[in-house]
């Protein structure tokens, strides 16, 4: 069966640049303004709450002990996994060779910034006092104490800075090419000098192309086992305590499958919206939400193993607190979110058995929506049922959640859109320059061995 | 100093990849060595036509990624072993299992930032570079291949390198001035 070809449409380098170009150089439409002022007021709406925190402090969430961690932990680690798919498309895919990759990965590395942007907030302001945040920092200070780099927290902040760090540099050195395109297209002044500055005097010579080329591969390298430590690091916060529910080894795969398909939903439910928008069908195909479609799949049984999984080691242990807090999450309090999560995350991604459902875009959106939610549920799962039921009756407790709560968690999804849509506006979506090299016309014959210099002469 | 303005070199234009890299091998062949392809994306097999070693930057990363990782041990031991030891949950002080996540961020942080300067001082970026000047070069970053020959290469000679291009396939050449 032949393969289908990676970008439709028989594109020639000139259309791929003006395609893509266009998009950030055309006057932007009204939708366009219409949803970022929407998404806009939504962040508004979550810096005025944050701004109210700082103030008044984590009172105003539905936070208590024994809940200690509630819907800030949650949308931390829930945002935190959603990046990882950006960072598997463009590093992992880009190792193992998978061409396909080349359409999707600049946005999706976008996504991965801003989702670690958006999850960045929640560590920082969940500790109150968000002006001795330094603390973290190992610089000296007045009280003359380090940070304790024993403790997972404190991996997680290294984790995560450098993971947001690694992304960004990632995606700049694979902007360079584009920012060039798009220098040498600038007709005002503001353009030429901001893409002039920030493509580097690129001149797509090939003694460049050597350096560029490798620089990329070592960052693909060295994001790819970082990728994969990160989400490990993050499930460390849980796994290395004692709460029932929580210590567990099985977290760190489980957290790193989790992430891979939550971030896969979250990049499908983007492109299939971009790709409406932008009119970049040939760009990206059917086959490419077939593909993605799969990862989510396998991920999403992984999943579903874990879950499993969990439930005979609690069994099988035969440790009566551990066996106490998996009946809590299956019958207790927040028994309706863990059957929604277990119909979202195992139920619903057996439908992508089907390849007519993983090319039939409407239903692939609803289901990477669901998929979104029930992993958003999985992390609340987690948190908030085991710590309400620890070890002694007399210090159970219950979390709900407040009006701060859920508008810090909704503005949060506010700024990952505007962000987004930003990026949409100003920079191109598409690596031009990578999709044009898995053009056909770009090929060569092997060539010849260098002639002699008398041959020439 | 005279008021006419120094050559700096020659630029060429090709047909597309597949001539570009003929026209590399060819230069080569005839001894050429501070030349440069321009293209929109790298051409397999340019460096072997052009006899182009590999690229050092993984020396730079290696090396970043070594100090990254060591000063993190460092920092990490001479902080809670040394310079404030504090027992928290019984832990050693100088707990290597623990300090393993943060050596490993910190050698792959180290290892990013060397990668993206040691890549940034290698390409030699030049934001007024003469081939600038050519309306035509500007098409590299769009559908452009093109050559630019520097004017400092032992074998270069206007005519001689104009009839060598044309031979090759190239276009539209041009003379680019030093600026």
């Amino acid at each position: 069966m032949a393969e289908a070809p990676l970008i439709a449409g028989n594109p020639t380098f000139r259309s791929v640049t003006d395609k893509i170009s266009r998009i950030v150089e055309d006057r932007a439409r009204l939708n366009w303004y219409l949803a970022i002022a929407f998404t806009g007021s939504l962040m508004l709406m979550m810096f005025g709450m944050v701004g109210w925190l700082i103030l008044r402090g984590i009172g105003i969430w539905g936070n208590n002990i024994p809940v200690g961690w509630g819907w800030d932990i949650t949308n931390f680690v829930f945002w935190v996994g959603i990046g990882h798919a950006g960072t598997l498309i463009s590093a992992i895919l880009y190792l193992l060779r998978q061409k396909w990759r080349t359409s999707i990965n600049r946005f999706s590395e976008a996504m991965t910034l801003f989702a670690i942007i958006c999850a960045g907030i929640y560590p920082a302001i969940h500790v109150g006092r968000v002006w001795v945040l330094y603390w973290l920092i190992p610089v000296p200070n007045q009280m003359e104490v380090w940070p304790n780099f024993r403790s997972p927290l404190l991996w997680d902040a290294f984790a995560v800075g450098t993971y947001f760090a690694c992304s960004v540099m990632f995606w700049y050195v694979g902007l360079i090419p584009d920012l060039a395109t798009l220098r040498d297209r600038a007709r005002t002044r503001l353009r030429k000098i901001l893409f002039g500055l920030f493509s580097l005097g690129w001149r797509g010579g090939h003694r460049q192309w050597k350096h560029h080329e490798l620089a990329y591969l070592i960052l693909a390298g060295i994001s790819t086992p970082l990728v994969l430590s990160v989400h490990s690091i993050v499930s460390t916060d849980f796994a290395t305590s004692i709460l029932p529910g929580w210590h567990s080894t099985i977290f760190p795969p489980y957290f790193v499958a989790g992430a891979i398909f939550s971030g896969f939903a979250m990049v499908i439910s983007l492109a299939i919206i971009a790709r409406k928008v932008f009119g970049l069908e040939d760009y990206i195909t059917l086959s490419h939400f077939d593909k993605m479609a799969k990862i989510m799949m396998v991920t999403g049984m992984m999943v579903g193993y874990a879950y499993v999984m969990e439930f005979f080691v609690a069994w099988y242990s035969g440790n009566a607190y551990e066996v106490y807090a998996f009946k809590f999450r299956a019958l207790g309090d927040y028994a309706w979110a863990f059957w929604i999560m277990i119909f979202c995350n195992v139920v619903v991604p057996e439908f992508l058995w089907f390849r007519k459902l993983r090319t039939n875009l409407p239903i692939l959106f609803v289901i990477s929506i669901l998929v979104n939610v029930g992993m958003w549920l999985e992390r609340f799962v987690i948190i908030v049922s085991s710590l309400s039921r620890d070890f002694l009756p007399s210090s159970w407790g219950h979390f709900t959640p407040t009006i701060f709560d859920i508008g810090t968690f909704v503005g949060s999804i506010g700024l990952f859109l505007t962000l987004f849509l930003l990026f949409l506006r100003f920079l191109p979506m598409v690596a031009m320059s990578e999709v044009k090299r898995v053009l056909p016309q770009a090929e060569v014959s092997r060539h010849e061995k260098p002639e002699s210099d008398e041959a020439k002469r | 100093m005279t008021n006419e303005k120094k050559t700096w070199g020659m630029f060429a234009q090709f047909d597309g990849a597949e001539s570009l890299l003929r026209a590399a091998a060819g230069l080569r062949g005839a001894g050429y060595r501070r030349f440069e392809c321009h293209s929109p994306f790298p051409i397999h097999g340019i460096d072997e036509a052009t006899g182009e070693p590999r690229s050092r930057l993984g020396y730079i990363s290696a090396f970043m990624a070594l100090i990254g990782g060591s000063g993190a041990i460092l920092l990490m031991g001479w902080t809670s072993a040394v310079n404030f030891p504090l027992v928290i949950s019984g832990k050693p002080f100088f707990s290597y299992q623990a300090f393993i996540p943060i050596t490993f961020a910190l050698a792959v942080l180290f290892a990013a930032v060397g990668t993206l300067l040691g890549m940034i001082g290698l390409i030699h970026m030049r934001f007024h570079h003469p081939v600038f000047d050519s309306e035509r070069f500007r098409r590299f970053s769009d559908d452009g291949f093109s050559v630019s020959i520097q004017a400092s290469d032992p074998h270069f000679d206007l005519e001689k390198t104009q009839s060598l291009l044309v031979s090759l396939g190239g276009n539209h050449i041009e003379v680019l001035t030093q600026r």
